[in-house]
């Protein structure tokens, strides 16, 4: 008994150890031989990355990453991941590009590999009820104010603005909790509030505040896969030139936003 | 943090106790001479232990919750009447409550019936005869099974994060969302659900070791 659990665990460090190295090796080899991109993206983000009526992915994000897929010559895989897993989903390998509308912060790219130049930017807002009239970030004081669990930006609202944040797995639970009045309003990517707002069943509802850090979003690999970097910044250069980005926001019915315009100026 | 820490320790504590009231009374009820109340405690314990807790908390939260009437709160909004809280502790306590009744159950069905008998023989009405005779003795046997799913209910108390109750596990998430300390804030939530657990586990034993009769059980 006590010999069969030692090679049991025998066989599982074997099986670690090679699991190990090949994500040692290139990661662009891995994914020709494999002959199949895995990328993280959103699957409850309108437009950024959601689920068609069907179930399969669409949106934003997973185009571009098709874009990649395309270039390497090899077929793509979605995996849905939220806010609070998506760098350890990297970071363990179960991904190889990771494109999660995730902001670019410092302390990020000490964990993954971010990739200059941004490709995309946001800022903060919230969702709440036309009637409740907020005007600005001051009037969240002291009230519940739904958030999605792990999102940079509940410590801001909660911290500098005094809300009591409800923060729900993903956003349709946040959604909900809104819409059946458990909180005052819904902090979140302006981008995404605005495709709610024309939405005819969120008619009740406005995006009142002026939006709050605008902050760019990074792409990211995992550390010490350069090779994939330089190529991923290649790609992110290109489809600011050819105004791919865009080209796909209008696809998806978002306003251009200043970012998209400015960087393709630049890259023009 | 400390907030999370204390939000935990109120949930399980609420839980612990109405769960083991349900299992009192509901073991009770099963006893009955009337068919519907035997009924009607076997299908609430086929519903809440053949649904996963998880499913339930959302059942109750998003489906429940929004059917019940609103109130006016202070911003000026409607809110429904029981916040994320009061519905994880509905929730989980029915949940255990369900397992606590077939506990008490196996527990009651140990005691002899002669002793149930020489209690009636005695003039004891049939509330006197379960509260004093068979409750106590039965309680003995029941104890380490009631142990194991107390211990098991701590636990369940996590999932209360789906609905955002701010309970240790979801502080612990938003900090290492912020702080990017993942590996630590792994290695402190394992410890200190395991020493809440500990706790509590220590607790049963002791009142175990109390509670025993020599010879009997």
């Amino acid at each position: 008994m006590k010999l069969k659990t030692l090679k049991t665990i025998a066989a599982a460090c074997v099986i670690a150890g090679i699991g190990m190295s090949t994500a040692s090796a290139d990661i662009l080899d891995t994914i020709k031989e494999r002959g199949k991109l895995i990328v993280g993206v959103k699957a409850d983000y309108v437009p950024y990355g959601f689920l068609d009526t069907s179930g399969a992915i669409i949106g934003i994000e997973p185009e571009l990453a098709k874009d990649v897929a395309d270039k390497l010559g090899v077929e793509i895989e979605y995996v849905p991941v939220v806010s609070s897993n998506r760098m350890q989903f990297l970071e363990q390998g179960k991904v190889d590009l990771m494109i999660a509308t995730m902001t670019d912060k410092p302390d990020r790219r000490k964990v993954v590999n971010i990739v200059d130049p941004n490709y995309y930017s946001s800022g903060t807002n919230v969702l709440s009820l036309k009637k409740l009239g907020f005007k600005n970030w001051d009037d969240l004081d002291g009230k519940p104010v739904c958030g999605i669990q792990g999102a940079f930006y509940n410590k801001a609202t909660s911290q500098q603005y005094g809300a009591k944040i409800v923060a729900f797995k993903g956003t349709a639970e946040a959604y909900a909790a809104l819409k059946s009045g458990n909180c005052a309003a819904f902090v979140y990517d302006d981008s995404a509030i605005v495709a709610k707002t024309q939405d005819d069943a969120w008619s009740d509802y406005e995006m009142p505040l002026p939006t709050i850090d605008d902050a760019p979003w990074g792409l990211a690999v995992q550390l010490g896969e350069d090779a994939f970097a330089t190529l991923m910044s290649e790609m992110i250069v290109d489809w600011h030139k050819t105004g791919r980005i865009l080209e796909l926001e209008t696809k998806y019915g978002v306003a251009n936003t200043p970012f998209a315009e400015a960087m393709h100026e630049k890259h023009k | 943090m400390i907030g999370g820490f204390f939000i935990t320790i109120k949930l399980s504590a609420v839980c612990l106790f109405f769960s083991v009231i349900i299992g009192v009374i509901g073991a009770w009820l099963q006893g009955s001479t009337f068919k519907w109340t035997r009924r009607f405690v076997n299908g609430y314990i086929q519903l809440f232990r053949n649904t996963p807790p998880l499913v339930q908390l959302y059942f109750f939260y998003f489906a429940i919750g929004t059917l019940l009437p609103t109130i006016e709160n202070d911003w000026g909004g409607e809110s429904p009447l029981l916040g994320s809280f009061a519905w994880a502790a509905i929730s989980l306590s029915f949940f255990a409550g369900a397992f606590n009744v077939e506990i008490f159950r196996s527990g009651i069905e140990a005691v002899p019936k002669s002793t149930t008998e020489a209690a009636e023989a005695l003039g004891y009405t049939k509330l006197q005869i379960y509260v004093s005779i068979t409750l106590p003795l039965a309680f003995r046997v029941a104890l380490p099974a009631l142990n194991n799913n107390l211990v098991n209910l701590v636990k369940t108390t996590t999932l209360a994060y789906a609905i955002a109750v701010p309970d240790l596990l979801y502080e612990s998430n938003q900090i290492w969302s912020d702080n990017v300390n993942v590996t630590e804030m792994m290695i402190f939530l394992l410890l200190a659900y395991f020493f809440l657990v500990g706790i509590l586990v220590a607790g049963m034993n002791r009142w175990e070791r109390s509670m025993k009769i020599p010879g009997y059980g």
